[in-house]
């Protein structure tokens, strides 16, 4: 999320949003967002409706045994197509800014 | 005269940071993150320096407390390192294999979910507001497991 926030221009000037998608509540990630300074789109998906389309639902992973979403990012054009994707394998592992951006310049 | 093992404290101390330090410190850049090298190598000086300790505590001239206590610290020292392996290698790909998740240049699935001021925004939405003045070429959905 950090090095979103920090490529941020960047993705400003190829056109893309990003948005970050998670369980948390609305309040939850006002809170992270102002503790981090982040100024993208955070959604709240608490009852898992957008990461159980996307098959991203990770079972019982969560506080007392909730299900939460695995880390995973997509690159969507204007009409709703994916262009890009990452399913990392390694919980640790996430899509680096560039690979994104790179990816991105690509989109008509 | 007590004499201090010191080789042996100090790889113990320094397999606890090794094991600390990554998600403290070297989670926050990638090339510290998507390997853990810095901490193996830390791992690897903290090794060095137990079985120095070990080696000294089990001199002849030493007490039988002291060959104890190594001994303890010692095993101690390596469930650190074990348990850092299980966690970076094994436990972090314990993810689902998300089979039925979008691929590329298929659809991606619409969706309305509540932003951070609680107001309804749809992916059609996300992709049709302009950035800047300027049309939006797309959108970069980050999933992610939140802080509860």
């Amino acid at each position: 999320m950090r090095s979103i926030q920090q490529n941020l221009a960047k993705f400003n000037e190829v056109g893309i949003r990003p948005v970050a998608i998670s369980v948390d509540s609305p309040e939850a990630s006002r809170d992270l967002c102002q503790k981090s300074g982040y100024t993208f789109a955070f959604l709240s998906d608490p009852k898992l409706e957008a990461i159980t389309k996307y098959d991203l639902v990770h079972k019982g992973q969560g506080e007392n045994g909730r299900d939460i979403a695995r880390p995973a990012e997509f690159l969507i054009d204007a009409s709703g197509i994916v262009r890009w994707r990452m399913l990392t394998e390694n919980y640790w592992v996430r899509a680096r800014p560039e690979q994104v951006l790179e990816a991105a310049r690509l989109l008509p | 005269m007590k004499r201090i093992n010191w080789p042996l404290w100090l790889g113990f101390l320094l397999s606890v940071v090794a094991f600390l330090s990554y998600p403290l410190v070297f989670v926050n850049w990638a090339s510290t993150r998507d390997f853990p090298w810095a901490n193996l190598i830390l791992f690897a000086l903290a090794a060095l320096l137990v079985f120095f300790g070990i080696r000294r505590a089990f001199a002849p001239d030493r007490r039988r407390l002291s060959k104890i206590v190594a001994s303890v610290i010692a095993t101690l020292s390596v469930l650190i390192i074990a348990m850092f392996i299980f966690v970076a290698f094994v436990a972090s790909r314990w993810l689902p294999a998300s089979a039925g998740a979008p691929q590329v240049a298929q659809k991606a699935p619409d969706f309305s979910l509540t932003d951070t001021s609680s107001k309804n925004v749809s992916l059609t939405e996300l992709l049709s507001q302009p950035i800047d003045g300027k049309p939006a070429k797309g959108a970069l959905l980050i999933f992610y497991r939140g802080y509860w």
